[in-house]
């Protein structure tokens, strides 16, 4: 047995402790007249002009009470925000590996520092072409750069996401079908390892779905994909590796396969992150595919966005891109909206264009070795925790057993659940004391139990210790102690939340104040924790 | 591999170094980094060496290249501006910068209620105070833009109803109608009421012609992409109600401190753009949307994104967040569920929460009056100038309007490149999709403007032209 290498950051998992500040609503800390900000005054000689400022507008459209917004100082309104920051376990903090499928990496601050220039900020989409041709440079030097990556002909970077990307190449998918005079074309084919948006863009597009389910060694057999391929069939739209780090080896006999039933094969490349520089989809065979530039390409996740999705498609399918595309003639970079086959606007403008100015920023101080190495580093990392994770009892890594995986894992605690009926989510809720969280899966849970872990390149062995060593706490804790699970956490900005049907019964939730305040009261709040406190004492005492 | 023995510090990649390579390989218990990549045969892997620029390991090197790109712009700032159509140069204070560069936030993404509480109540504000302003109990997380809000929000009308067609007036951004298309198409049908050309709104006949009991929703946006008000917002509420249709607008959150909010004249489905709230252009990169109903049931479970709730937590005293309903969306239900759930735009609606924190009722209320008053003035002083024709000036303006130069027999792009060596952005011209307008161009004035600014523009146009 291995002697377990002991992280220095060992203490940092045992004391950690999240700030909690209990940071009131806006509205319970507004007092009436205090402001925040003062907009620029309305000009003497502008009022003598027109008279009263809303004198155009009919009186009855006029707001007659004010919207009743918190009114809190500058002081206030800073300190609120930046005490709820606190309260957010940002990737930045931590060595995050555990929101698997994201391949959150480092974002570096240099290019936050390009992208908040007011030679980005203060540009507006509509100016004249020859004021903006340093953005429509960038735009169209990262192009050739996903070119050069994927094999692909064209991209856009017009989707805001990469669930919005996918939903391009449906609609690209669509549209080919269609204009080749094949619009029965209506069923879409994926698997249940491909994130759900393979599954519910297509659909959101109108097309029928089939899922397909793998088979011990982690993919779907050849025979799956035959006996669901007909005349019928519009396309694949898969990941590969996918949410378990497994690559399907028959990749090229599944594009094949539906290029010979007629449809087209759409590479769901959101996490590419095992594959720059080994993998290109257009050498697979693929027509389209996608990039999250938030994910591979190092632009950060935002909070949940903005992030950027990259579509990227052969020459035959660049016809039906959004418009407008980003052209080059020379000397001179302009957009081109004279595309007749396009299918049009996927989203306002040319997308989140500061993400391909982060992205471009990120490969360009990486160059062709620097991305292989973080194809090769993600791998790395994400085998050498496999190896430690496979060590901490009733911890497995269900499928292809026994062989090493791409950037992922998906694992699963089934025996931890059988033996001490503690789940996944109990411990991963657990994780928040420590620093910490992970993602379990996406639903349904084909593995039982799931947590998926995604060490990408950003972090170094003593972090990837670290966080072994959380799991081998958590699992031990499991055992000796769940009741510390079960109430779980501790250490986070706020406690457990006991009661759920807040979310989910009509009567009950509020997705916003007005909507609490008319459901439950004002003191609603604290009559209803009371209780809790006393229903989950109750509990503890039996 | 390749690299693999490369003597490079990656201060990105710090398993990089071949002697923590060596080490960590030694412990996986294989004796290359090949041996990892053992599942994908090898007629499947990529042969040659990327064709990519760089690198500029240097920090400062990087720094100077990009830079010196973007140096290549000339940003709306430099020079005095007049541009808008969906997009628009307002004053962004200095806390919203301060918050939304925040590293917690900035690199924060889908953590649990527990450790990302600050991300929850932060866009649990976002959504209540978007509700105090729009006078409704429910509201969205941002969605990517403007766009995609009223393309779902016309969706979700569509699977309330249970109808086909949906109205949409022509008085709306070409682009968001393209976008609308494009998004309904598999299955809603689309049709277009063309708008008054004097007064610029939904022509209401139109509408009515095209009203039948297949309409899910009648669709517009107020103010529209003319600037101006839809002042017969309660007739065509009325007409899509009387239908059993649903009535979904679209609407500017910086106008709800001095304007009643659709929702008080029953719209039914309310949404629009965040951009103006605190977030700068970027070249159209500060665009996200919002949509917003009433507390039904009926409304919420079709709302295909996420929802955040407030709960009680065991502590007395202690705000909790969570998702609601979460059943609803394709992260639980695949295909099954509403349209998908995805990485939309919480850094903006994070944006638009210390926005609308800092500006209050009176800040919304002088920034409303203020933009107003400063686009009543430019239309006035533009009036003036010989050679232009302001259109549709029964309608009350917000922000924006059309300027049409056909008397000066001059063209749009023709008037803007003589205004550009004067320092001035002209507005955009119009022709390319509304031809029936002549030499037309959309003329934008924000609270950042001054009167100066705005003489000036009258000033050099009376010279241009």
């Amino acid at each position: 047995m291995n002697t377990q290498p002991v992280s220095p950051y060992q203490s940092t998992l045992e004391n950690y402790h999240q700030a909690r500040w209990c940071e009131p609503l806006l509205f319970e800390i507004s007092e009436a007249g205090q402001r925040g900000i003062i907009p620029p005054p309305l000009e003497a000689g502008i009022t003598e002009s027109i008279g009263a400022p809303l004198q155009d507008v009919p009186s009855w459209m006029r707001r007659t009470s004010p919207p009743a917004l918190p009114e809190v100082s500058q002081v206030h309104g800073l300190r609120h925000f930046l005490r709820l920051s606190q309260e957010t376990l940002g990737a930045g903090l931590i060595a995050d590996m555990g929101m698997a499928t994201s391949t959150v990496k480092y974002n570096p601050p240099v290019n936050e520092q390009l992208v908040r220039s007011p030679k980005l900020n203060e540009l507006h989409p509509l100016q004249d072409e020859e004021t903006v041709q340093g953005i429509l440079e960038i735009l169209y030097r990262f192009e050739q750069i996903l070119k050069a990556i994927s094999g692909m002909s064209r991209f856009t970077f017009q989707p805001r996401g990469g669930s919005a990307a996918i939903y391009t190449n449906a609609s690209i998918v669509q549209a080919w079908h269609r204009w080749r005079g094949e619009p029965w074309r209506n069923e879409i084919i994926t698997t249940i390892f491909s994130h759900p948006s393979n599954a519910a863009c297509p659909a959101s597009a109108g097309f029928k779905i089939i899922t397909l389910y793998p088979e011990s060694d982690g993919y779907p057999s050849v025979e799956a994909l035959r006996a669901v391929l007909s005349e019928r069939t519009a396309g694949l739209f898969i990941t590969n590796p996918d949410d378990t780090g497994i690559f399907n080896p028959k990749i090229d006999e599944f594009v094949h396969l539906v290029h010979e039933a007629g449809g087209l094969c759409v590479y769901d490349q959101a996490n590419a992150n095992g594959l720059l520089g080994i993998v290109r989809a257009a050498d697979l065979g693929f027509d389209l595919c996608h990039f999250n530039l938030h994910k591979t390409f190092g632009t950060p996740h935002a909070s949940g966005g903005p992030g950027a999705g990259a579509s990227g498609v052969t020459e035959a399918l660049a016809p039906f891109l959004p418009v407008p595309t980003v052209e080059f003639d020379g000397t001179r970079y302009f957009l081109d909206y004279d595309r007749p086959l396009s299918i049009g606007k996927v989203a306002s403008f040319y997308g989140a264009v500061a993400n391909v100015v982060r992205a471009y920023a990120w490969v360009m101080s990486l160059g062709a070795e620097g991305l292989r190495a973080v194809a090769e580093t993600a791998v790395l990392n994400n085998n050498y925790l496999l190896a430690r994770m496979l060590e901490i009892p009733s911890i497995t890594a269900p499928f292809a057993e026994g062989k090493h995986r791409l950037e992922q894992v998906r694992y699963s605690l089934e025996k931890l659940t059988r033996e001490t009926g503690l789940h996944s989510s109990d411990l991963a809720r657990r994780a928040a004391d420590f620093g910490a969280h992970f993602f379990l899966s996406h639903h349904p849970f084909v593995v039982p139990e799931p947590a998926t872990i995604e060490p990408t390149e950003s972090y170094s062995q003593a972090d990837l210790d670290t966080h072994a060593a959380m799991f081998e706490r958590l699992v031990k804790e499991a055992y000796t102690a769940p009741e510390e699970i079960q109430s779980a956490p501790h250490r986070a900005a706020i406690h457990l939340m006991p009661d759920p049907s807040y979310l989910e019964d009509p009567q009950r939730w509020a997705i916003t104040w007005r909507a609490w305040l008319r459901k439950h009261g004002k003191n609603a709040q604290q009559s209803a924790m009371a209780e809790n406190e006393a229903s989950t004492k109750k509990t503890k005492e039996e | 591999m390749s690299g693999e023995n490369k003597e490079i510090a990656y201060p990105y990649i710090p398993n990089a170094l071949p002697h923590i390579r060596d080490r960590m390989l030694q412990r996986i218990g294989v004796k290359s980094i090949e041996e990892l990549y053992e599942m994908i045969p090898e007629r499947l892997r990529f042969k040659g060496k990327m064709d990519l620029p760089g690198p500029l390991h240097s920090e400062y090197e990087l720094r100077r290249h990009v830079e010196a790109i973007l140096q290549k712009n000339t940003s709306a700032a430099e020079v005095i501006s007049f541009l808008g159509g969906g997009c628009y140069q307002h004053f962004v204070p200095a806390v919203c910068d301060e918050i939304n560069q925040r590293y917690e936030f900035l690199t924060a993404y889908s953590g649990r209620a527990y450790e990302d509480h600050g991300r929850y109540q932060a866009l649990f504000e976002f959504a209540s105070m978007m509700g105090e302003l729009l006078n409704l109990e429910v509201v969205s997380v941002p969605t990517y833009d403007g766009y995609q809000a009223a393309a779902t929000a016309l969706r979700m009308a569509g699977r309330i109803t249970g109808r086909k067609h949906i109205i949409v007036s022509r008085a709306i951004s070409p682009d968001k109608l393209s976008r609308i298309a494009n998004y309904s198409s598999p299955f809603l049908k689309i049709k277009v009421a063309d708008f008054d050309p004097n007064s610029g709104q939904t022509d209401i006949k139109a509408v009515e012609r095209l009203l039948d009991t297949e309409t899910a929703a009648i669709y517009f946006d107020t103010p529209n992409f003319f600037g101006c008000l839809e002042t017969g917002i309660n007739h065509l509420i009325t007409l899509a109600h009387q239908a059993g249709a649903l009535c979904v607008v679209g609407v500017e959150p910086l106008t709800l401190g001095v304007l009643r909010p659709p929702a008080d004249y029953g719209a039914d489905i309310v949404c629009g753009e965040i951009q103006s709230l605190g977030i700068h252009m970027q070249f159209g990169g500060g665009q996200a949307g919002f949509i917003a109903t009433r507390d039904e049931e009926r409304f919420v479970m079709e709302y295909p994104t996420r929802l955040i709730g407030l709960l009680p937590t065991r502590v007395p005293g202690e705000h909790g967040f969570g998702e609601v309903a979460m059943e609803r969306t394709s992260f639980l239900k695949r295909e099954g569920g509403k349209e998908w759930l995805g990485t939309m735009a919480n850094l903006w609606g994070i944006t638009a929460a210390v926005y609308l924190a800092l500006m209050g009722p009176q800040g919304m209320k002088e920034i409303g009056e203020g933009i107003f008053a400063r686009t009543s003035y430019a239309i006035r002083k533009l009036a003036q100038v010989k050679g232009i024709r302001i259109l549709h000036l029964s309608s009350p303006h917000f922000r924006e309007f059309v300027v049409n130069f056909d008397e000066s027999g001059k063209t749009v792009e023709e008037i803007n490149a003589s205004l550009a060596q004067r320092g001035i952005f002209g507005g955009h011209s119009l022709r390319r999709h509304f031809p029936e307008m002549g030499e037309s161009a959309l003329y934008c004035v924000t609270e950042i403007h001054t009167q100066a600014q705005i003489d000036l523009l009258a000033d050099t146009l009376k010279e241009i032209l």
